[in-house]
């Protein structure tokens, strides 16, 4: 196996882009990655998209992007995996260069949500259809079983939940392509519409449009083309039950817990060595959760660490620097490279107001329905 | 209108029918073609019992249009006297008296109508005892 690395970027601001189809997004992610990479041609793609047939109804959405990115005959597929869909792209991408099988590969995640489906049907489709949803069960629901839970066993309290939402605000003020730069106050998020107790409006991530790519190549080649690779030192993929009650716990994310053991193997790291990280977190309990399971915190101390500012910018470890899901926005097929994204940005010192300090190694965790997909990626400076 | 992806659900839905794996005893809710626990293909099938306890619920207060004439309404997960979980809503009961731990018996009720035809689909929902 070659050693791979992240060699350009491209993504669009992540909103509701009313004038812009599907295929605009993607094409012109892709052609900003392509021209950040500076290479002259990709030798395959994954696009990773959730549910673009029921979004806008298209599906076989990896010829339409490589024709309408000028890009046939090379060969192009859809990956999916609900919202962890940009990451599957990512490692699926990773995994052809790795094995020798391409030099140039671009990885790519797009989704068009607000182009007027139901979106809370379309997103339970990535839960149990004839077991969780068939009892009118929607994903904040799911969220907040998970919230309540937790809530129960560890103490963990709805302020708490808040200052993951406040938090995120404050870092995606600070990024030009998030979809919301405003600031919430603590007061704001705890008085806003319940949509699931114990989860209210701004404990969740918004309805969005949005598209993010990457091209990978082997690190040696990058090294030719740019100054400032980035190595991904570990990619790492686990599953889970699909319905959250087949679940031993409901406050412990096994496909994460499984995905991170997997990730800090291969890269020979700990928790104590990652320096910063984008997690999932499409509901303020899921930040909550998915940093106790990846070992950042004590299981049960992820609500108290979010409300002492553990998490923050100036904390202990940085999570989601770029606003994550709740402030940057939640296209869902496009999250997982957009994390990417961040990490490389962060990596190679590109993030601006939002830039960490000698930062050289991060992560980026992915996850589908309620955790029964999860990617870990960690990425390195070189 | 037949429905066949509600009609072959029937046998669970109506008469919460598990699989029990001849192998190691694992009880599956709805029945599996292969032990999860120990990859045996042979089951029996076993009714399961009707009564249980809340291990976690929460308050839909935004649903999907399906639902969305019936909110605000409670879903939980409930496990069963035999140990199986399962999503359920929670019915008949002022929605500030469910909590962890109550009590609930699962009833038969209608659940949502499916198709332009407005199929009638049935299955449990909890009530508390």
């Amino acid at each position: 196996m070659r050693d791979v690395a992240v060699i350009g970027i491209g993504m669009t601001k992540f909103g509701e882009l009313w004038t812009m189809s599907i295929r605009d997004i993607f094409v012109q992610a892709a052609l900003d990655a392509i021209q950040d990479a500076k290479v002259d041609h990709i030798d395959s793609m994954y696009v990773g998209t959730m549910s673009s047939g029921l979004f806008v109804g298209q599906e076989h959405i990896g010829a339409v992007m490589a024709d309408y990115l000028g890009m046939t005959p090379i060969p192009t597929s859809r990956v999916e995996s609900a919202c962890a869909s940009g990451g599957v792209a990512f490692r699926q991408a990773y995994l052809e260069v790795a094995s020798g099988h391409s030099d140039f590969v671009l990885a790519g995640g797009v989704e068009k949500m607000t182009d007027g489906a139901d979106v809370t049907e379309s997103l339970a489709t990535a839960a149990d259809q004839e077991y969780e949803v068939y009892q009118g069960v929607t994903f904040p629901g799911l969220y907040a079983m998970i919230a309540n839970a937790h809530m129960h066993e560890y103490g963990t309290t709805g302020e708490q939940l808040a200052h993951v939402s406040v938090k995120n605000h404050k870092n995606g003020s600070k990024n030009p392509n998030a979809q919301f730069r405003s600031q919430v106050t603590l007061e704001q998020v705890m008085k806003s519409t319940l949509v699931a107790d114990p989860l209210r409006l701004l404990d969740c991530s918004p309805v969005s449009d949005g598209a993010a790519c990457v091209i990978l190549c082997p690190l040696e080649m990058a090294k030719k083309v740019t100054n400032k690779p980035v190595k991904v030192i570990a990619s790492a993929q686990a599953s889970d039950t699909i319905a959250l009650h087949s679940r031993d716990s409901f406050t412990t994310l096994n496909s994460v817990k499984h995905a991170a053991a997997k990730a800090y193997k291969q890269s020979s790291l700990t928790p104590e060595k990652i320096q910063f990280a984008e997690v999932h977190d499409c509901f303020s309990i899921a930040e909550i959760v998915v940093t106790e399971d990846l070992g950042f915190f004590e299981k049960g101390k992820g609500g108290a660490a979010a409300e002492t500012g553990l998490t923050s910018f100036e904390g202990k470890i940085p999570i989601n620097t770029s606003g994550g899901l709740k402030s940057k926005g939640h296209p869902v097929g496009a999250t997982g490279i957009a994390q990417i994204i961040e990490v490389y940005e962060q990596l190679t010192n590109q993030a601006g107001e939002r830039q960490i300090k000698n930062a050289k190694i991060g992560m980026a965790q992915n996850m589908g329905g309620s955790g029964a997909s999860c990617l870990i990626h960690i990425l390195e400076a070189v | 209108m037949i429905s066949p992806r509600y009609f072959r659900e029937i046998p669970q839905r109506y008469r919460l029918e598990a699989g029990k794996c001849k192998k190691c005893g694992a009880l599956f809710f709805p029945p599996r073609i292969v032990c999860s626990k120990c990859k045996s293909k042979e089951f029996e099938t076993v009714k399961l019992q009707d009564e249980g306890k809340i291990l976690t619920y929460t308050i839909i207060r935004v649903g999907p249009d399906k639902f969305s004439k019936e909110t605000p309404y409670a879903v939980g997960i409930v496990q069963l006297v035999d140990g199986v979980k399962l999503t359920t809503q929670i019915v008949d009961t002022d929605l500030e008296k469910i909590k962890i731990g109550s009590k609930v018996k699962l009833v038969f009720r209608k659940i949502q109508d499916e198709g332009k035809w407005g199929l009638h689909c049935y299955g449990y929902k909890a009530v508390l005892i």
